[in-house]
């Protein structure tokens, strides 16, 4: 009898792409709702339209392509692509916003480079930076968080915001947003107040306003929920969060009155997500585990450094889309010994390979 | 081996197309490719230095001894090139000030010295300057669709400034599609005109394929069986 031998791959992971981007969504469902607590309606909206916009661009392009549609659909990274998005934006951004960063997501960052596993960058940061710089009034309008405002939006409201990119009533965008803790710090710290002036304000709770730390915290939760089912590995999400903790406290021992304290950076904007969520995109990140540490500090050390000295508040695609570029050389540079070999070259004792 | 004339105007607007296929001049296409009219503008500029250019290098071309062609040739466009300065300078001021650092910058536009190498040092005067008059307009076009794409993309107008190149019946030129503040940015700063060139560039070699595929449909065939292939692979 004759035993029929495979090629390799012999062992078989047990998760598929599918599986995988499942227990992504899974672990991204509690900050969604925290997010949405504070917030409103409109994160759900956005979550939903961005992934009903993502599916059908996915369709489309696979389908331009001449490739199988479904098969490609059913790895669910477009889902993941559309709700990472829709995180990033404000809650009440206007409908054609994110019809056009998911449409740069999903047809320019991710297929005009081969589809998933071929795309360098991580398509829902190129989409998000694509309307972050291309429309600043709209992405700088983030709601008060609904536990301070005086009034909230319904579901319906929210609806008409969206779509038609006006405020229903009698609402004015003035009285219903407000700076963003890092905004409020950035503003703060410009004009010449100190951080335990600026802290001072109810919003902030221990570390940065209440309902940033509190959205961190189920980030986190479904950040820790990825690690124990050994999707991603720790040496990103540590890295990142080291890479900003350790710049910020030094600069914060230094001069605590005009730096912010590196819990206030950890728990403020979208460092936790980052670091659990996006950064960990296991197709533009780096793979050796010497890398991942490497480019998830790079990612850290670049968030602080463009939230301290740079142009935006936040940082968290920049740094992500920057490093993103650095991944394939860091894999260069870091692949591990092979076994039996050293370092470089041919095995011990063995001159002709 | 000599190219007819034919040839040489479907090099310069098309196959050979100094934008879309030599990638010549990249840095004042897309620096300048904002606006239309400052397409328009420098377009006109660089067309006018490679028709000058190509017409001198082609009549000293028996002269110039091989050692020293290509200073000669430099100092040759140099001189053009300042003549041009000084009179857009002169007449379009407004449109000068805005192109600013990218008008002198043609000297170094490698179009116009590859054609003064590659054409006109060894063609007659006649050919010379209809292929540097055809590389100049199909420049010329390629900065006009990437000036009109931008334009319309990122602020909502064509031809908006129109009066710094035409005079004051230019100010009723300005088209504006939609408002302003709804502008994509993006097309404006550095990256778009980068996305926008390969869009472009995609486009010619799209409508290319297609004009290629027709006549054999087995060439067809390959070009799918080529295209399926990193699939199995």
């Amino acid at each position: 009898m004759r035993f029929r031998t495979e090629s390799s791959p012999h062992m078989i992971p047990s998760h598929s792409v599918g599986g995988v981007m499942q227990q992504v969504l899974m672990a991204l469902v509690p900050g969604t709702l925290a997010m949405a607590w504070f917030f409103g309606w409109g994160v759900l909206v956005n979550v939903v339209l961005a992934v009903l916009f993502a599916v059908a661009f996915e369709a489309a392009i696979v389908a331009a392509r001449k490739r199988p549609v479904m098969a490609t659909l059913g790895d669910n990274s477009a889902i993941v692509t559309g709700w990472l998005f829709a995180l990033a934006v404000p809650p009440l951004t206007p409908v054609w916003v994110t019809l056009i960063g998911i449409a740069f997501a999903i047809i320019v960052a991710k297929h005009l480079y081969g589809g998933l596993g071929y795309n360098p960058f991580n398509p829902a940061m190129v989409g998000y930076v694509v309307v972050l710089v291309s429309f600043p009034r709209e992405m700088a309008l983030w709601p008060a968080p609904d536990t301070l405002a005086d009034m909230s939006l319904g579901l319906g409201q929210t609806l008409q915001a969206v779509l038609t990119g006006s405020l229903p009533g009698t609402h004015e965008w003035d009285a219903i947003t407000r700076a963003t803790p890092l905004d409020a710090m950035r503003e703060g710290l410009a004009s010449g107040r100190t951080v335990s002036e600026i802290t001072v304000s109810p919003l902030f709770g221990s570390f940065s306003e209440t309902s940033w730390e509190w959205i961190g915290n189920f980030f986190l939760l479904g950040g820790l929920y990825l690690l124990f089912r050994r999707i991603i590995h720790w040496h990103i999400p540590v890295a990142v969060i080291l890479g900003v903790a350790i710049p910020a406290g030094f600069f914060w021992m230094l001069d605590p009155d005009s730096f912010a304290s590196p819990a206030f950076h950890v728990f403020s904007g979208a460092v936790i997500i980052g670091a659990f969520f996006i950064a960990t995109d296991p197709v533009s990140a780096s793979t050796t585990p010497l890398g991942r540490i490497l480019y998830g500090a790079g990612i850290g050390v670049l968030i602080f450094v463009i939230r301290t000295w740079g142009g935006y508040p936040d940082a968290v695609a920049f740094a992500v889309l920057l490093m993103n570029m650095v991944a394939p050389t860091l894999d260069h540079l870091t692949r591990p010994r092979i076994f039996g070999r050293s370092r470089r070259g041919p095995p011990p004792g063995d001159g002709h390979a | 081996m000599n190219p007819t004339l034919t040839d040489i105007i479907r090099d310069g607007l098309w196959h050979n197309n100094p934008g879309l296929v030599q990638l010549l001049g990249l840095c004042p296409l897309l620096a300048i490719s904002g606006t239309m009219v400052n397409a328009i503008g420098l377009g006109i500029a660089t067309t006018l230095t490679l028709l000058l250019s190509n017409v001198l290098v082609s009549l000293i071309r028996d002269h110039a001894r091989p050692e020293i062609r290509i200073p000669v040739y430099v100092l040759i466009i140099a001189s053009i090139v300042t003549a041009i300065e000084l009179a857009m300078n002169a007449w379009f001021h407004g449109l000068y000030l805005i192109l600013g650092i990218f008008i002198p910058l043609i000297v170094t536009n490698c179009a116009i010295i590859g054609r003064a190498e590659a054409f006109a040092s060894r063609n007659s005067v006649p050919r010379a300057a209809l292929d540097g008059l055809m590389m100049g307009l199909g420049f010329t076009g390629v900065l006009i669709a990437l000036g009109a794409l931008r334009e319309v993309l990122g602020q909502g107008t064509l031809m908006a400034n129109a009066h710094l190149l035409f005079g004051d019946w230019g100010h009723g030129m300005t088209l504006q599609l939609y408002p302003s503040e709804h502008g994509f940015l993006l097309a404006l700063l550095p990256p778009g005109a980068f996305m926008a060139m390969g869009l472009l560039i995609a486009a010619k070699n799209w409508i290319d394929s297609q004009f290629e595929a027709e006549p054999s449909p087995t060439g067809d065939e390959t070009a799918t069986a080529t295209e399926a292939s990193p699939d199995n692979a």
